[in-house]
């Protein structure tokens, strides 16, 4: 491939954020009718790379030649008339449009309703997208609103394409589907840049590798020629051990148990139907499901702050003690030991104040402690002075807001600090959501820790290849009831998968071996 | 019926300004941009056709006026007022990116303050004995009527007694509602009001859009203040009598839920509220039950908020950025 001449290529891109050197001297070339993968930790700089390509940022320093032409690109819409179009890791869809308003949103030249929509249709059938182009967004589901992003940047008439991490959302089944559809439009010529994590994923799509560590080039290799341990050294610096440790519990005992749980959400809609499980001390239950199957709900619902329609929760302590929690207050329910840690999508949604700084969200937790008039500042921070310094926060110091730092660093903090308080049934969500392998393992140390201690812990994921590494038990839900109860050791992914999607699993089986042979 | 047939024209008349008021604010805050300037926009609308007017008029002496001359001047003067107050908006919350709600407000402290001002000056020059200035020739022109309007009964009273400004301002919301709604620049700039990353990221430039429609806006609702003086109070500008209207129009957004089509209806009906209390009768004995009628508008602008609120159909809300500035490179 080296004598072609790429259709794309940087040289010595720099960027750079405040004090924060987010790419230096970057190269990068993809050619025509490839797929690569840009690989790399959190902060690597792979996103704001591409950004560069899309119009969204502008480099500091660094040519870009797209079709050998030098070019600057200014703006998004000039990306599109070079012919390059991202699809961002947070959509950039508007809810309240419909599918084709979407998608002809920004395009210059007639508006012409019917001719748009004929244009989506076969665009659709040549790479076989399913969209319905009347349907508004918020009625879709995150794998639609991503078929609608991708169909949007090829309609404009990108060739080159650029997706940041379009598989952390998707069901494996949907990712398949997607894996599809990416080798269809790279047979027709298209260039694929895919911004990914996950080095399965790596190995299942891409021609070729591309290594960012700290905003520099660490690397480039042959997807056939490696494996993913060599890639995840060349991302991190370092030699890292691949292996989430599964201690066997110890001597399990029931701590909590749920019976019938039912939910309703503000618009009446059943988010939590007839849902019963049990907890074990000393072990992890991983929780599977597409996004908004009930998960936070549930979470909620055991944490005292959601409303309960039926059902109870038991919680039995050392001692054989059982007491109700349904009804409880949210903050008896804390001081009897029940933690919850919930990363929302926008990680500051929920548990951490972005403008307070370390110390006072430690604070958030025990205020109620001190009944005195004046709060206690003392304690909450030197549990923030732990926190950073046993899970390496990088922070400027204690007194820096924590909106301004990294991801990994704020969720290190949000679960550090539910750690801190030495809980007995430790609830987490999304604990590593968008965390790179480092942090990840550190966290996944952190959970197993507090599982050797004792903690039940349930451990909502994402990442079913993580779920199945690190839980005892998976429970999986879909649509809000429980799908099924298996043992993690003995499961298979694509068992979970379409226990994702149809309540035991039965009814997509047929369907799910079509797209296999297909 | 004879007492409603008058009661008609005069809700119309009352509803001209909040129609002009509510369109424009719609144009606004589809954008994104939440102008609670809006009732210094239009104080700053009127007072600025008043200006242009009155020089105009005291040029022409005693003389008769050109009809032309007399609309086209007071209209520009008021267009350029209201698109100054646009772009010291605009410049404010789009490019220093101040807090809308901040801005609107000094923007109608400020406007309400520089019509009082001016209109202060222009009394003191125009030496009358009363603290109001009176612009009926001008005034004539802008109230002028369709010349077979008279000779066709409760028709022509309900339908054909208006000023030109009148008629624009129907048009107007009707040519809004029809832009937003089925063109390319209308989806555009609902996608700027709802995702401005997301418009940006299509190609949209969405400064321009914001200032545009902000710009846009402004001149509809400052002609909203210009129909309230030259022709709803036959030319004669008194100091603070423009009142409220600026914010019942702004609640008259949220009572349309955004529909410029729907203001039309709207606004009368809340230009006929405004007035109510001047139609029933209440008797010399309980001359304190007209204060009570004098609230309705105010009323049932909150009990239609408490239902709007409670509905929560994803196209009748907001904007979804309305109040938020928009920084490409926010991380």
């Amino acid at each position: 491939m080296d004598s072609k001449q790429p259709v794309l290529s940087m040289r010595g891109i720099s960027k750079q954020f405040d004090h924060i050197k987010a790419n230096t001297d970057v190269d990068f070339d993809l050619y025509k009718g490839e797929i690569v993968s840009l690989l790399g930790e959190n902060g690597s700089g792979k996103t704001t790379l591409m950004n560069m390509l899309a119009g969204i940022y502008y480099p500091d320093k660094g040519q870009i030649a797209v079709r050998g032409q030098e070019v600057t690109i200014s703006s998004p819409a000039q990306a599109y008339s070079l012919g390059i179009g991202m699809v961002h890791q947070h959509f950039k869809l508007v809810d309240v449009f419909t599918a084709w308003e979407n998608i002809v949103l920004g395009e210059g030249g007639r508006y012409d309703v019917p001719r748009a929509k004929s244009m989506i249709r076969d665009i659709c059938n040549r790479y076989g997208f399913v969209v319905d182009p009347d349907k508004k967004i918020y009625n879709m589901t995150v794998s639609e609103k991503q078929t609608v992003e991708i169909v949007k940047v090829i309609f404009r008439g990108a060739d080159i394409l650029i997706l940041d991490e379009p598989t952390a959302v998707l069901t494996p089944q949907e990712c398949e589907r997607l894996f599809d559809v990416m080798r269809n439009m790279k047979e027709d010529g298209k260039s694929i840049v895919i911004i990914t994590h996950k080095l399965n994923e790596v190995m299942a799509i891409s021609d070729r590798v591309v290594v960012l560590r700290q905003g520099k080039n660490a690397g480039e290799l042959e997807t056939a020629s490696t494996n993913p341990q060599e890639m995840t050294d060349m991302m991190v610096g370092h030699a890292v051990t691949l292996d989430i440790e599964r201690p066997e519990p110890v001597n399990p005992r029931k701590r909590l148990v749920i019976k019938d749980i039912n939910v309703t959400d503000a618009e009446g809609v059943p988010k939590v139907r007839d849902v019963s499980f049990y907890m074990n001390s000393g072990e992890i239950l991983g929780i599977a499901g597409i996004s908004g199957s009930g998960q936070k709900e549930l979470l909620e619902a055991i944490a005292g702050i959601q409303k309960v329609d039926t059902g109870s929760v038991i919680y039995i302590d050392g001692d054989g003690n059982e007491t109700e929690l349904i009804g409880m207050h949210p903050q008896d329910i804390r001081e009897l030991g029940v933690a919850l840690s919930f990363v929302p999508e926008d990680r500051l949604g929920m548990g951490l104040v972005g403008n307070m700084d370390i110390s006072e969200n430690m604070m958030l937790r025990t205020f109620g402690e001190s009944h005195k008039w004046f709060t206690d500042r003392e304690k909450p921070r030197k549990v923030a002075e732990n926190v950073v310094d046993v899970l390496e926060v990088s922070t400027p110091g204690l007194d820096t807001p924590v909106r301004r730092l990294s991801g990994g660093n704020i969720q290190k903090i949000l679960v550090g600090r539910e750690i801190s308080s030495k809980p007995k049934v430790l609830l987490t969500a999304y604990a590593v959501r968008g965390l790179d392998i480092n942090s990840s393992y550190k966290i996944y140390d952190l959970i197993n820790e507090q599982k050797k201690n004792g903690v039940a812990v349930l451990f909502v994921g994402e990442d079913l290849d993580v779920l199945m590494q690190i839980s005892d038990k998976i429970m999986v839900l879909c649509d809000g009831r429980v799908s099924d109860i298996v043992d993690a050791k003995k499961v298979t992914k694509n068992e979970i998968g379409l226990l994702m999607t149809s309540l035991g699993g039965e009814e997509t089986i047929a369907e799910g071996a079509d797209s296999h042979n297909g | 019926m004879l007492g409603f047939l008058a009661f008609i024209p005069r809700a119309v008349a009352q509803g001209i300004p909040l129609l002009f008021g509510c369109t424009g604010e719609i144009v606004t805050e589809k954008s994104g941009n939440l102008n609670l300037g809006l009732p210094g926009v239009m104080y700053v609308g009127a007072i600025s056709g008043v200006i242009g007017s009155f020089f105009y008029e005291n040029s022409v002496g005693s003389g008769s006026v050109n009809p032309a001359l007399a609309i086209l001047i007071p209209l520009a003067c008021s267009i350029a007022g209201s698109v100054i107050m646009g772009l010291i908006y605009s410049f404010l919350v789009v490019t220093l990116r101040a807090n809308q709600n901040v801005t609107g407000l000094a923007m109608t402290t400020f406007g309400v303050g520089f019509g009082n001002f001016f209109g202060g000056s222009l009394i003191k020059l125009s030496r009358a004995d009363i603290p109001s200035i009176s612009l009926s020739k001008t005034s004539a022109c802008f109230r002028a009527r369709l010349p077979f309007s008279d000779s066709t009964g409760w028709f022509g009273d309900l339908f054909l007694s208006y000023g030109f400004l009148a008629y624009t301002a129907i048009v107007v919301a009707l040519i809004v509602a029809y832009v937003l709604k089925k063109t390319r620049i209308g989806l555009n700039l609902r996608a700027v009001g709802e995702n401005p990353s997301t418009a940006d990221a299509a190609g949209i430039n969405v400064t321009k859009y914001k200032y545009t429609a902000t710009c846009v806006g402004c001149v509809i609702a400052g002609l909203g203040g210009l129909y309230y003086v030259m022709d709803y109070a036959c030319g004669i500008w008194s100091n603070d009598a423009f009142g409220d209207r600026g914010w019942l129009a702004i609640a008259l957004v949220i009572f349309t839920l955004w529909k410029a089509d729907l203001g039309i209806l709207a606004s009368i009906l809340f230009g006929g509220l405004y007035i109510l209390h001047l139609y029933i009768p209440t008797g010399m004995d309980h001359m304190e039950r007209k204060e009570l009628y004098k609230m309705i508008p105010y009323v049932v602008t909150l009990v239609v908020l408490i239902i709007t609120s409670m509905r929560n159909r994803r196209e009748d809300q907001p904007p979804q950025s309305l109040g938020i500035n928009y920084f490409r490179e926010e991380r």
